[in-house]
């Protein structure tokens, strides 16, 4: 349980060792930059942001390229293949790829390219379909659209409104134009509400026929299609597949570029890297021959740093003091076991430098609690089975993701434990399959190793409660820890050890009174030297807290209401110890709502032999899987909320900033540190 | 006389069920709606919206086990109905009120807090842990109000 100590140091160096010494500590992976204030200095940033701008271009064309690849030539992936973690590629490999990273990024843009003319292509497609669909009632004209008539004869194509048949159109147009013969209407088709015509008269009566028409409703085609209809088709559908043997010829030429998959990760991750070296760049100030990099290390690594530095590249490394208002980053460094919780800490937030890491003790708490609200043995073995697959079948996957399947799977061995105690297996499923399916009459198989929590749940709460104190009463002690590394003797007395005397005090009052006897169903006797000695312990701490609380204030009268407040916050610690009900209410939802589902399945299954027992176990894993899964969030939210509120309530206040050094920003690949 | 004690032994499961049920089913809808908004935004974050709008879905499991409990109090689900006079019927829907009632404003008022919460979550990914932890403050007062009517339930003599 520690928070890493920091070191501040700074580097100056020559600048044409800049390169090597950047490369150097982008690998290390120890050192996070502080920005420096130029002011003054008659130092310069270098700018590096068009560099930068470049690399992350790159970077995104072949994530572009790697996308369209997966569009076209899916990789064939397991259900957990993202549990597996980064490709492991050594150095030669990759600085082979990074020697051939202009034909790489050739490959790239001709894959991009390609889609893009795919997806003209296909747009092509789409607009030919489009047309050919306008083109449909029109299909029975066999002159071009665009025609208007030959030397003697007008012709009009178009639509009017209703429908009707050539005879009728012939009379409407007839009634309208009164002593021209020579007429022919042709009715190519109709749909709903129009009647699509072609009409046919001497140039002479042109008119008169145009202004009958009109009356009619004529209008022109919407399209400006010029030749004859089934000719455009034909055409259109030609061109539909030249654009489809293209699209086929361009989907091939992508399909050829899917061996360059992990050449174009490794390229990707490299432009990454070195898109992030010029960020970096860009921040350290330079002279004309020399520049100067200042920032955190962990201490235990500093000298090596140093060291290294010096030796190789003749670089002058100093140690700094820290300045004042500036705060050193946090790392945290645990136990194998513990420090799998550290992202539940992070989450609230990381401890200041010179705070005590809780880490260590919050997680077997953790654990504890988890176990306590799942309770049940088979539910706990899911967690325990599959978590400690997939730990060993991805044995590189990503770090959040180890800490957290590891986390869970220690918590499914606390789960696992609270199960077998309280006699909880999927409920109570041995005893119902035993009971409606094989004739058992006998006495409960299962049975809790030590009470079952349902049949006195006054007992268990009293337990919930006695752990929750304690889990409490370790918040406070963390915060006397404190105390005592600061050197504050007088704030470990008055805040913790006064606390400590008189909650002690007023748990040791209560527990022999009738009230509590009532409650827990439990007597305690107590030599007689307790009760004195209770109050004595009660009186003791509460005066204490009341003189000492306000002890920051000089005014006497202020700093005895601020004491007295404090004695109020008693009631805070009652309700601090309440809120761990919840290890009961959790735990009991899980058992009773697994012995529900258990129940109406058997009810279904009940008398029908085998096929019932088929039935049973359909509605049994269906009404687990819910259960198991509702109750996993509710424990899981519920544990941090103790940890949270109740325990973190007691002594910590994060407000850490986090370590972030400078590092090989990578996606897909992670380096073979040990080649 | 003895049927009207079952009866209300039954308006007592009834009760749990019904009020805490609608609660949950009025809060996860509350923040169904801000997380489908998110969704439409942002399609990863489908995961950790999801969890918290399950998380007033709780008080509706409170009210159930709350029933399920008293209906094996009153030996409905057994096939062999326990006698139960008047006062104890009206003993075991006083039983059930609590989980009930609070279930029903607390699974409201945890599903506005959720989709507050998911409003964090859409703006700060990072700070999901947080904003898990202010929809589990109101559940504190439903898991309270459940302890009592189980407490209750499984305290009254039949």
């Amino acid at each position: 349980m520690a928070v890493v100590e920091m070191q501040k140091i700074s580097i100056s160096a020559h600048r044409s060792n800049r390169k090597a010494i950047l490369e150097t500590l982008q690998k290390l992976e120890v050192i996070q930059v502080v920005e420096a204030d130029l002011d003054e200095t008659g130092l310069r940033h270098k700018n590096t942001a068009d560099a930068r701008a470049t690399f992350e271009k790159n970077a995104d064309l072949a994530d572009q390229a790697l996308a369209i690849l997966d569009k076209y030539v899916p990789e064939k992936q397991g259900m957990l293949s993202g549990l597996a973690g980064k490709e492991l590629i050594d150095d030669a490999s990759f600085d082979k790829v990074v020697e051939s990273q202009q034909d790489c990024m050739a490959v790239a843009r001709k894959i991009v390219r390609n889609e893009k003319e795919i997806s003209e292509c296909s747009g092509n497609i789409l607009k030919n379909e489009n047309q050919k669909e306008s083109l449909v009632p029109w299909m029975n004209l066999d002159v071009p659209m665009s025609f208007t008539g030959t030397d003697k004869t007008a012709a009009f194509i178009g639509s009017v409104q209703g429908v009707c048949d050539e005879a009728q159109v012939y009379a409407l147009i007839k009634e309208k134009t009164e002593g021209i013969e020579e007429l022919s209407v042709t009715v190519l088709s109709s749909e709903s509400d129009m009647t699509n015509i072609f009409v046919l008269c001497l140039k002479e009566a042109r008119e008169k026929v145009e202004s009958a028409l009109r009356s009619l409703g004529f209008a022109k085609p919407p399209q400006a299609v010029l030749g004859v209809p089934k000719k455009v088709a034909e055409d259109l559908d030609r061109d539909t597949e030249k654009q489809k043997t293209e699209i086929e010829r361009l989907k091939k030429g992508i399909e050829e570029y899917a061996g360059s998959r992990e050449d174009l990760r490794v390229v990707s991750d490299y432009y990454r890297t070195r898109a992030e070296k010029y960020r970096l760049l860009g921040t350290i100030p330079q002279t004309r021959k020399a520049f100067f990099i200042e920032g955190w290390v962990p201490a235990e690594s500093a000298e090596a740093v140093a060291k290294l530095l010096t030796e190789k590249y003749g670089a002058v490394v100093d140690y700094e003091e820290k300045k004042e208002g500036e705060t050193e980053p946090t790392l945290l460094r645990n136990n194998k076991f513990s420090r799998n919780y550290e992202p539940v800490l992070a989450s609230y937030g990381l401890p200041q430098h010179g705070k005590v890491d809780p880490t260590t003790i919050m997680s077997f708490f953790y654990m504890f609690f988890f176990g306590m609200m799942l309770s049940d043995a088979g539910y706990g073995l899911l967690m325990v089975i599959g978590c400690g697959i997939a730990l060993l079948k991805f044995p590189r996957m990503a770090q959040g993701m180890r800490k957290m399947l590891t986390m869970f799977f220690w918590c499914g061995v606390s789960t696992v434990f609270w199960g077998i105690m309280f006699g909880g297996f999927f409920g109570d499923v041995i005893d119902v399959v035993a009971k409606t399916f094989f004739g058992y009459t006998g006495d409960k198989i299962v049975k809790p190793l030590w009470f079952d929590p349902l049949t006195s749940p006054m007992r268990l709460l009293i337990w919930c409660m006695l752990f929750g104190i304690i889990h409490l009463f370790f918040g406070l002690g963390i915060k006397g820890y404190q105390y005592l590394k600061d050197g504050d003797i007088v704030g470990f007395v008055s805040d913790i050890i006064a606390w400590y005397a008189f909650l002690i005090g007023l748990i040791l009052m209560l527990l022999p009174t009738d009230l509590f006897a009532n409650i827990a169903q439990m007597q305690f006797n107590f030599p007689p030297f307790v009760a004195p000695l209770a109050k004595g312990l009660a009186i003791g701490g509460m005066v204490v807290i009341l003189l000492m609380s306000g002890r920051a204030n000089k005014n006497w009268g202020l700093r005895i209401a601020l004491g007295a407040y404090d004695i109020y916050g008693v009631t805070g610690w009652l309700s601090d110890a309440l809120s761990y009900s919840r290890l009961l209410a959790l735990g009991l939802a899980t058992g009773v709502i697994a012995s529900v589902i258990n129940t109406m399945a058997a009810m279904v299954g009940e008398g029908k032999g085998i096929i019932g027992l088929i039935i049973f176990f359909i509605i049994f894993i269906i009404g687990s899987v819910l259960n198991f899964a509702i109750n996993l969030l509710g424990a899981y939210v519920h544990t941090n909320r103790l940890q949270y509120v109740e325990f973190f309530g007691k002594f910590y206040d994060g407000g850490g900033e986090p370590f972030e050094p400078f590092e090989t920003k990578t996606k897909y690949i992670e380096f073979n540190k040990e080649a | 006389m003895g049927e009207l004690g079952l009866f209300f032994g039954l308006l007592g499961a009834a009760v749990a069920v019904l009020f805490a049920g609608a609660g949950s089913a009025l809060g996860v809808g509350i923040a169904g709606r801000a997380a489908a908004g998110v969704v439409t935004e942002d399609p990863n974050k489908f995961a950790q919206v999801l969890i918290l709008q399950l998380l007033p879905g709780t008080q509706g499991i409170y009210g159930l086990l709350v029933g399920f409990i008293t209906l094996s109090k009153i030996g409905l689900l057994g096939g062999n109905l326990a006698s139960i006079n008047l006062n104890t019927g009206l003993m075991i829907l006083a039983a059930c009120l609590p989980i009930g009632i609070v279930g029903l404003i607390s699974g409201k008022s945890q599903g506005e807090c959720s989709a507050a919460s998911i409003g964090i979550v859409a703006k700060k990914p990072d700070q999901f842990g947080k904003a898990m932890l202010f929809p589990a403050m109101v559940e504190t007062y439903a898991i309270l109000a459940l302890l009592i009517s189980i407490l209750a339930v499984s305290n009254i003599p039949v």
